[in-house]
């Protein structure tokens, strides 16, 4: 299928979703509400009736936000298993998520950076994707720059040793405390206001101008060290910058939205079942149907058990886990399966 | 379109692997590397494609020193078939061919007309049409390498390195494969395992030990009882090929006279092969 048809159709998706996202909840509006509120807002005059309301002030930052999240941690996903060269890996593999937590971890139940307010948690959190991602560089590099296994092994055992400072922090820390750790571990877009959006749609944009510049590079890649050198490609710079680029796309955002497992791992493997391997059209396609799944994912995050909010990684792992295994199974050669 | 290595040493996690290494792949010839496992044939490869660094020496390419080149000339200059290669990503034939023209694009460079036709003739002058619909972890050993040895020819290298790329194949395809490299009109320098399939094809050949060159040129002076002996400290015998005339190697056994069939054994002692390489 030409790669227009298939972003166009996933573009499609996208709107659906959102309209729908935005539509469904304890109000619901009808899509054409819906369409009026976002014209008029963006024209630069939100309504101020309730629908307007509802619409501009509510649930389109958060359904905004959980689309840009979906895409960023979908490339981010489909890049990681291309610089580890591993089916399993996900955008945390390398420690963000549990660097994030300590980071988090602290805010709450110390109160680090009170003096931030609202943002104390997402400075909380990316300071500690940072760092731990600093550590993970710094303890996995070799003469030959970073390798598959010491970049898994490395972000495996850091992960690990993060989550234990973590668990210390927690079982320190007050009871109602903790219960918000949870929430926050869990991941949510329930907090989300227009003044999130910039940073993660800036880092966004900028991953994927490099990436897809990157494109004929990762297919290289993934063919292996040795394969991509051959064919021209300087792996030892392309594997630092892949590092750093993906951490910093899921550090930012894990600062926005908390930890969401599952997208990252599942779906890149969805839109390769879909468009095939070649980067130059499974990263625009990732970013339009990460975007589409995690919205989807939101609405029924708030829905399902309305009054009261599901954690969405409970969702994403839901829908998830179901889908890709029925896609393993139709592909069985793919994953390791004889022929 | 000649490759020359010069005094080449290389040294991996500071041990010595190959030590003052001189040879040369001349315009069009089909060279080839053998000695035993360890011996180096790979690091030489390798460091010729910039995986290591030389410790001493260099490689010209026609003339020029190959590893000041940028990574990407040099790639467009020479392309490498290493041997069976799994990959964790499902990549159509068409596609992986078209990997092949990674070094001479850029960025956000969209395949042209001139990259589709580079790759609809490597896939033609390698005969994998028939692959094509496939995906190219469905194929076949034989299939992979055919396929990879169409993106080297997409590269558009004259010069084609090889690292034993007849492993685990079988003999119609182990012919096949080397059949069509030494049919491509490139420069070859190829690790073979197989010394008589080796001297059935190439031009010249090195023989290597230890990380150094036993002795190098025409096959036939190079593949000797003695020079075996030397760098396998394997006894075989050496006949000439009846289509070729080219060296043949057959094993021996340790002790000829247990276990072999019977029937088998006057044939051998009737030929007027000596018995022993040390007898004359």
């Amino acid at each position: 299928m030409p790669l227009a048809l298939v972003l166009a159709a996933c573009t499609v998706l996208l709107l659906v979703t959102i309209t729908l996202g935005v539509g469904l909840g304890p109000v619901s509006l009808s899509p054409a509400e819906v369409w009026h509120v976002i014209v008029g807002g963006l024209a630069g005059h939100p309504e101020n009736t309730t629908a307007g309301i509802i619409v501009w002030q509510i649930r389109l930052p958060e359904v905004m936000l959980a689309a840009v999240v979906g895409a960023a941690l979908t490339t981010a996903g489909a890049v990681v298993q291309v610089l580890v060269r591993n089916a399993l890996a996900d955008p945390f593999l390398l420690g963000v998520s549990s660097g994030a937590s300590v980071g988090a971890t602290a805010v709450l139940l110390l109160g680090a950076f009170a003096a931030l307010g609202v943002w104390a948690i997402s400075v909380g959190s990316i300071l500690g994707a940072l760092a731990a991602m600093a550590t993970v560089f710094a303890v996995s590099r070799s003469g030959r720059g970073l390798s598959p296994t010491q970049l898994i092994l490395c972000g495996v055992v850091l992960s690990a040793l993060f989550e234990s400072v973590t668990s210390f922090l927690i079982f320190r820390g007050n009871p109602q405390a903790t219960q918000s750790v949870l929430f926050w571990l869990l991941g949510s877009f329930g907090l989300a206001s227009w003044n999130q959006l910039p940073i993660p749609v800036v880092a966004l944009a900028a991953a994927m101008i490099y990436l897809m510049a990157q494109g004929r590079a990762l297919n290289a890649l993934a063919m292996g060290t040795e394969p991509a050198a051959s064919l021209g490609v300087d792996v030892r710079r392309l594997r630092r910058n892949l590092f750093i680029v993906t951490s910093l796309m899921a550090g930012v955002a894990v600062a926005v939205s908390g930890i969401i497992g599952f997208v990252g791992l599942v779906v890149p493997h969805i839109v390769r079942l879909m468009v095939g391997s070649d980067h130059r059209r499974v990263l625009p396609t990732g970013v339009l149907f990460g975007a589409s799944f995690m919205v989807l994912g939101d609405l029924l995050a708030r829905t399902i058990v309305a009054p009261q909010e599901m954690p969405i990684g409970v969702i994403t792992a839901f829908i998830g886990a179901p889908t890709l295994i029925v896609l393993i199974r139709r592909r069985p050669y793919l994953y390791g399966a004889t022929q | 379109m000649s490759l020359r290595v010069e005094h080449l040493s290389v040294d991996i996690a500071r041990r010595r692997i190959v030590s003052d290494i001189s040879l040369a792949a001349g315009d069009r010839q089909f060279t080839a590397l053998l000695g035993p496992n360890g011996s180096g044939k790979s690091t030489i490869l390798k460091t010729i494609y910039r995986i290591h660094k030389p410790a001493a020496g260099r490689i010209l390419l026609d003339g020029t020193d190959l590893l000041a080149l940028s990574a990407r000339d040099a790639a467009r200059r020479i392309a490498v078939v290493a041997q069976e290669t799994t990959s964790e990503f499902d990549f159509s034939v068409r596609e992986m061919v078209m990997i092949g023209r990674t070094p001479h694009k850029r960025g956000f460079d969209a395949d042209t007309d001139a990259d589709h036709s580079a790759v609809e003739q490597a896939i033609e002058r390698v005969g994998c049409g028939h692959l094509i619909p496939r995906s190219f972890n469905t194929l076949s050993g034989g299939e992979k390498q055919l396929v990879l040895i169409a993106r080297a020819l997409a590269q558009g290298a004259d010069h084609l390195i090889l690292d034993e790329p007849t492993n685990h194949l079988d003999i119609h395809h182990q012919v096949e494969i080397l059949e069509l490299i030494a049919g491509l009109g490139v420069t070859v320098l190829a690790a073979l395992h197989d010394l008589s399939l080796a001297a059935l094809f190439c031009q010249s050949a090195y023989l290597l030990s230890s990380g150094r060159v036993v002795l190098g040129g025409p096959p036939a002076s190079v593949l000797t009882t003695q020079t075996i002996l030397r760098a396998y400290g394997a006894d075989v015998l050496v006949i000439d090929h009846p289509d070729t005339g080219t060296p043949h190697l057959i094993p021996r056994r340790a002790r000829p006279d247990s276990g072999a069939p019977a029937r088998c054994r006057p044939n051998i002692r009737n030929t007027d092969i000596p018995a022993s390489p040390e007898e004359p």
